[in-house]
């Protein structure tokens, strides 16, 4: 696109009248004033351009593989597979972390109780995106609870605001007062999300925690980055992780 | 000008490559103002520091595994079996502390002084892009010895890039070459980390370039009038550096030796773990300032961009500041905002510092605000109003003019 809007601009400025730059040039070149009247258009002009689209494009294509050579290798991307994990040993109230494509990601079995906060208007009204609106999450999972199955909450446990991972914190954590109804705290920069992992206004994290592609395989165990049958959603469609 | 010597050797390399002249132009004969004060040491302490990073740097890296599983056991290995090992890793480590601290008082001496202005803008400019240079520098050598700290610290940082609209998934994951950062990222890092210092050093070089076009600025702001109010660099400020140097020494062999600990994260004793954020994150002190300013917006965006802007707001110094006097010494006004400026910007490090809750969160905000009220609204307004004290006719005469008042006092 460069070199075309250069070419652009050149003969443009050619077209209005003479160029100080181009003149110079092919005085310089030839050594003798140019014959053709002011104005118009040169076979020199025309080489010049030429030849400078041309060392452009060169220079860019010879660039391309020394700034793609840093993106992520084909042993990173081999190493990115689902995974399965046995959720039936996770006590009710408790999470585990596991680690998907280097990340941490958050298995949380949530109680009766946890859900019900979900519900709740002084949580709900308080969220930035309690309807999970913005893609953070597959079609399957933008419900109130984030999730294929309520009991089970599965998130990547990276922060949308700098990527640290948030604690899960109790309700009535010291820290964060008495109206806290439990969910995850960031140590880094104070965001805080509820136990969907849903963002709270005025906080920095501007969205809620991504959803990965999951599914049950069997009741007991849970598959990180596939799709259930029926779903053929990206992971990358999300908007941040 | 001609270097006067009767050495064969040195006349046949003088004639074929013009070192000698050059050296006594620069470093001998060059005219500076007579009246430099003990804030003009620290150009000339900021580019020791720099040999002294580089130094011990190119060692260092003798002994250090850039890779993910031996990164950290290299740099304990140092510590431990490599001989002085522990000594060039603290001078190092401490000495990137003392850089900053030095180039943050010279910073902070060309905006009080007014160095900024026509015609050292470019001059300025090359010292800015210095400061981006060194801030790179710094955040790649800062992941290098893979503790917690590291890991979280390059995660954090990298991350930023997040923020930009559409492409920013693509720019994280193209800076970390994997879906986090990982065994190439660190890779990568150490490369860089290699290279910039050479960068630094060409930058530095047209910072000097531009420096003896127009000479040192100097406390009065007035311009050199004539030879009259000037000294030769050699002896004068030669001695007067080495006189800065020795003493900046005693100060930073106290760090090096008697508590290195101060200036380093007990967190980064911890191997990386990607599955474990520590606690409380936090950078560098010499970081903390732009770091309180980032923690302080409730947008990620906008908290990027300003984080972004108060920085590269120094680019545009030259313009903000309008007021023609260039030294604060005749800027009544101007000076108090200064001084207010120069607490703010400590009080944003210390807010850094803190966790992101509380009353903390609050006056972060108020400092952040006053921090880019100096630049935008305090320095366009003093200079259109501000009515500067009278200023002398010329150095030399400022200097007699002291010299008379301290007789005249001395004889009463």
């Amino acid at each position: 696109m460069l070199p075309l809007w250069l070419a652009g601009k050149v003969f443009r400025a050619q077209a209005r009248g003479p160029s100080k730059r181009i003149d110079l040039l092919s005085s310089t070149v030839s050594g003798t004033p140019p014959a053709h009247p002011e104005g118009e258009i040169k076979r020199r002009d025309f080489l010049f351009l030429a030849a400078g689209a041309l060392t452009v494009v060169g220079a860019a294509t010879a660039a391309w593989p020394f700034i793609d050579q840093m993106n992520p290798d084909k042993q990173t991307i081999a190493l990115g597979v689902p995974i399965d994990v046995d959720v039936s040993g996770i006590e009710a109230g408790q999470q585990i972390i596991v680690a998907w494509r280097d990340r941490p990601v958050f298995i949380l079995h949530r109680t009766p109780e946890n859900l019900k906060t979900l519900k709740e208007p002084q949580v709900v009204n308080d969220l930035r995106d309690p309807d999970s609106k913005q893609m953070q999450q597959p079609p399957y999972a933008a419900n109130w609870h984030r999730s294929i199955n309520p009991d089970y909450l599965v998130v990547v446990g990276i922060c949308t605001h700098l990527g640290c991972i948030p604690h899960l914190t109790k309700a009535g954590a010291a820290e964060l007062g008495a109206s806290w109804q439990g969910g995850y705290f960031c140590p880094c920069h104070g965001s805080k999300y509820d136990l969907s992992a849903r963002v709270f206004e005025g906080v920095p994290a501007p969205l809620n925690l991504p959803v990965p592609p999951y599914h049950f395989v069997d009741p007991k165990t849970v598959r990180i980055g596939a799709n259930p049958k029926g779903s053929n959603w990206s992971f990358n469609a999300i908007e941040q992780i | 000008m001609a270097v006067e010597t009767n050495n064969k050797l040195v006349k046949w390399i003088e004639y074929r490559l013009p070192v000698f002249s050059f050296y006594r132009h620069f470093l001998v004969e060059y005219p500076a103002p007579k009246n430099l004060s003990y804030w003009w040491n620290f150009g000339s302490l900021a580019g020791f520091m720099l040999v002294v990073q580089i130094v011990t740097g190119i060692v260092l890296a003798m002994h250090y595994s850039p890779s993910a599983t031996l990164a950290f056991s290299s740099v304990q290995g140092i510590m431990r079996d490599v001989n002085y090992g522990w000594l060039l890793r603290y001078i190092h480590a401490t000495g990137a502390s003392m850089f900053f601290m030095v180039v943050y008082i010279h910073l902070f001496r060309g905006l009080y002084y007014g160095s900024y202005k026509r015609p050292r803008e470019i001059l300025w400019f090359m010292g800015v892009i210095i400061l981006l240079l060194m801030m790179a520098t710094a955040f790649f050598g800062y992941t290098l010895p893979w503790g917690q700290m590291s890991f979280w610290g390059a995660t954090v940082i990298t991350s930023l890039f997040s923020a930009i609209p559409v492409v920013g998934h693509a720019i994280t994951s193209w800076l970390w070459g994997g879906y986090a950062i990982g065994a190439p990222t660190l890779n990568r890092f150490y490369a860089l980390h290699y290279l910039l210092p050479f960068v630094i050093v060409a930058a530095v070089a047209l910072h000097l370039w531009a420096l003896h076009q127009h000479g040192s600025n100097n406390p009065l702001g007035i311009d050199v009038k004539g030879p009259q109010d000037t000294l030769p660099f050699h002896p004068y400020y030669t001695v007067k550096d080495l006189f800065g140097i020795t003493i900046f020494l005693i100060f930073f062999c106290y760090w090096i030796f008697f508590d290195p600990g101060a200036l380093l994260n007990p967190d980064n004793s911890i191997m990386a773990n990607a599955l474990n954020t520590p606690p409380h994150i936090e950078p560098e002190w010499y970081f903390l300032p732009f770091y309180a300013i980032l923690r302080s917006v409730p947008n990620k965006l906008i908290g990027v961009m300003l984080l972004g802007l108060s920085v590269c707001v120094l680019f545009l110094l030259p313009w903000l500041d309008t007021s023609p006097v260039r030294s604060g010494k005749f800027r009544p006004i101007f000076k108090q905002f200064f001084w207010i400026f120069v607490i703010d910007c400590v009080i944003l490090g210390y807010i850094g510092h803190l966790p992101p809750i509380g009353p903390a969160k609050f006056y972060g905000r108020i400092a952040a605000i006053y921090y880019f009220l100096f630049f935008f609204v305090i320095l366009p307004f003093v200079g259109w109003f501000e009515r500067p004290k009278p200023m002398p006719e010329s150095i030399s005469q400022a200097v007699l003019d002291k010299k008379a008042k301290r007789a005249g006092t001395e004889k009463a």
